[in-house]
């Protein structure tokens, strides 16, 4: 193999796309959007429940590959309990880390586990797919729309 | 028998085990050579110039209509109307012809395994003019139940439009019998040749559709060149969707008159080059032979469908008795993305997705799926790579 395959669909990565964390949708829903690539057909709805400036609920439902389902469960995960200006932080980290040249080590401090997505750098037609979740993330949160693609 | 030495990409891609010919078709070196000889040697406009290199090249572009027109057997040149490509064939008959006949109340008969492009414009068509867009169903074998397709057809059918070959599913659809039971009830037809044109051997007149769309690209041609193929019943009625030079026959401030057909519906600069690749194109299939090609596409088919049938993680989707080399599966819990991205890794090029053919994908109940189609450069070897990728596949996300 060319690349690393195996680091791109590591253990902790297969194991939140077998069995994805808050993979519901939520009561009391405050914030909502959705997110699609129409060239993959991939539809994820996220709900989430916002108080205070404090993301107290956040689920999300749909389908989509391993690298989607997976950025979108562990991201649920990363960011329940932290403030939105925080949350927005974390995205524009995650684009950085797979889109810039920063190391893991540099974004760690912010996200946490979602740096073992840095792989998914070596491959770029797979940014989207990762990166997806988190775009219908600050569109629920900045309410400027409801829906967002890819494209 | 192995054509990969006719075509130059595996020079560069010696590795290279392409499997997406649905999509598009790789090049042989005889149209590469063409393509560049021409534009070197004999290149200008076509139609206007008085000069020499002029005359050549319009002798040339004139001559591909000629070599499309006996490779398909279409009665005249008159009936080849060159295009961009099989969407833009679909999108002159739909606005050129049907747009122009439709009434409120009207039907316009399709299949829901029709790709976007066979589709959409309908779709727009029938909105606008508040007619009615049907959608025949289909098995869950993937074929279409004639039966039930005939059982539509009412007074208010005003078009058919139908894909030969689906490019999801392979089915090769009755388009023979289809064809008659519209000439029967007096229905203009379309049929979305795309898929069939680099493999199934076309007689359009002993077929006799009203119009058969193509592209040159799926057929080792260059992109940017397609086929609308316009019966004499029907050439008479359609309207030019594209204004401007060459299409016309006298403009005044008054008012212009056009040219006849095909010039009247290929406004602008032709594109030269693409039609000069193409003749070379049919020229290549015809070398080796649209039989023969059908003979090891169909091959290629049952080695594959046989090989997923022995593995029961495999699933295909479509099960037609008569059918081409487009080939949709999916594996058990794995997203068809991911599976892209393993076998692209092993130089395995196979198209992931939607197909562009969304409803096919609602009707089937998948979000995507995906597809392996063949071209003529394909062999065994190619389908046991596949199956070993598509083992690591399993290993690593199963």
């Amino acid at each position: 193999m060319k690349k690393n395959m195996k680091r791109l669909y590591q253990q902790v990565i297969m194991d939140h796309n077998k069995k994805p964390r808050n993979f519901n949708n939520i009561e009391n829903t405050t914030h909502f959007a959705q997110g699609i690539n129409p060239l993959c057909g991939d539809e994820y709805q996220l709900f989430l429940e916002i108080k205070n400036n404090i993301i107290e609920n956040i689920g999300f439902t749909g389908t989509g590959c391993a690298i989607s389902k997976s950025v979108a469960s562990m991201m649920t995960e990363e960011v329940k309990g932290k403030t939105i200006e925080h949350a927005l932080k974390m995205k524009d980290k995650f684009i950085e880390l797979l889109t810039e040249n920063i190391s893991a080590d540099e974004a760690k401090h912010l996200l946490g586990h979602l740096t073992l997505f840095e792989s998914v750098k070596e491959f770029p037609i797979r940014v989207k797919c990762a990166t997806l979740i988190w775009r219908a993330l600050e569109a629920a949160i900045t309410k400027n729309n409801d829906k967002v693609t890819t494209e | 028998m192995s054509l990969k030495q006719d075509f130059p990409i595996f020079d560069e891609h010696p590795n290279l085990t392409y499997l997406d010919s649905g999509a598009t078709t790789h090049k042989p070196r005889v149209v590469i050579n063409e393509v560049t000889q021409f534009l070197s040697k004999s290149y200008a406009t076509v139609h206007r110039g008085i000069y020499d290199l002029s005359v050549t090249s319009t002798n040339l572009y004139d001559s591909a209509r000629k070599k499309v027109q006996t490779f398909i057997n279409a009665r005249s040149e008159k009936n080849i109307i060159f295009t961009k490509g099989t969407t833009a064939s679909i999108n002159l008959a739909a606005f050129g012809y049907v747009k122009q006949h439709i009434k409120e109340g009207d039907e316009i008969l399709i299949t829901e395994i029709e790709h976007h492009a066979n589709f959409v414009p309908w779709q727009v068509i029938a909105k606008e003019k508040k007619a009615k867009l049907i959608y025949a169903p289909i098995e869950d074998s993937g074929e279409l139940d004639i039966n039930k397709f005939k059982s539509l057809i009412n007074k208010n059918t005003k078009f058919i439009a139908i894909t030969h070959v689906s490019n999801v599913l392979g089915t090769i659809l009755p388009i023979e019998s289809i064809i008659t039971t519209a000439k029967e009830k007096d229905i203009p037809i379309l049929i979305d040749g795309a898929q069939a044109i680099a493999h199934i051997p076309i007689n359009l007149t002993t077929l006799d559709p009203d119009f058969y769309c193509f592209s040159g690209h799926k057929m080792y041609g260059p992109t940017g060149i397609g086929v609308c193929y316009v019966s004499d019943r029907i050439l008479p009625k359609l309207t030019p969707i594209s204004f401007g030079g060459d299409m016309i026959e006298s403009v005044k401030k008054e008012g212009s008159t056009y040219a006849d057909a095909p010039l009247k519906f290929e406004s602008g600069t032709p594109p030269i080059t693409e039609a000069i690749g193409l003749k070379k194109a049919i020229e290549y299939i015809e070398s080796i032979g649209i039989e023969a090609l059908k003979k090891k596409d169909q091959e290629l088919t049952n080695l594959t469908l046989d090989e997923f049938k022995a593995h029961d993680w495999i699933q295909v989707i479509g099960h037609a008795k008569k059918r081409s080399s487009a080939i949709s599966f999916t594996l058990k819990n794995i997203h068809p993305h991911d599976i892209g991205s393993m076998l692209d890794n092993e130089d395995i090029a196979i198209r992931v997705g939607h197909h562009c053919a969304q409803p096919t994908m609602i009707r089937f109940n998948v979000s995507s799926t995906a597809r392996v189609s063949f071209g003529a450069y394909n062999d065994e070897n190619d389908i046991n790579n596949l199956m070993q990728g598509l083992r690591n596949t399993k290993e690593i996300l199963g």
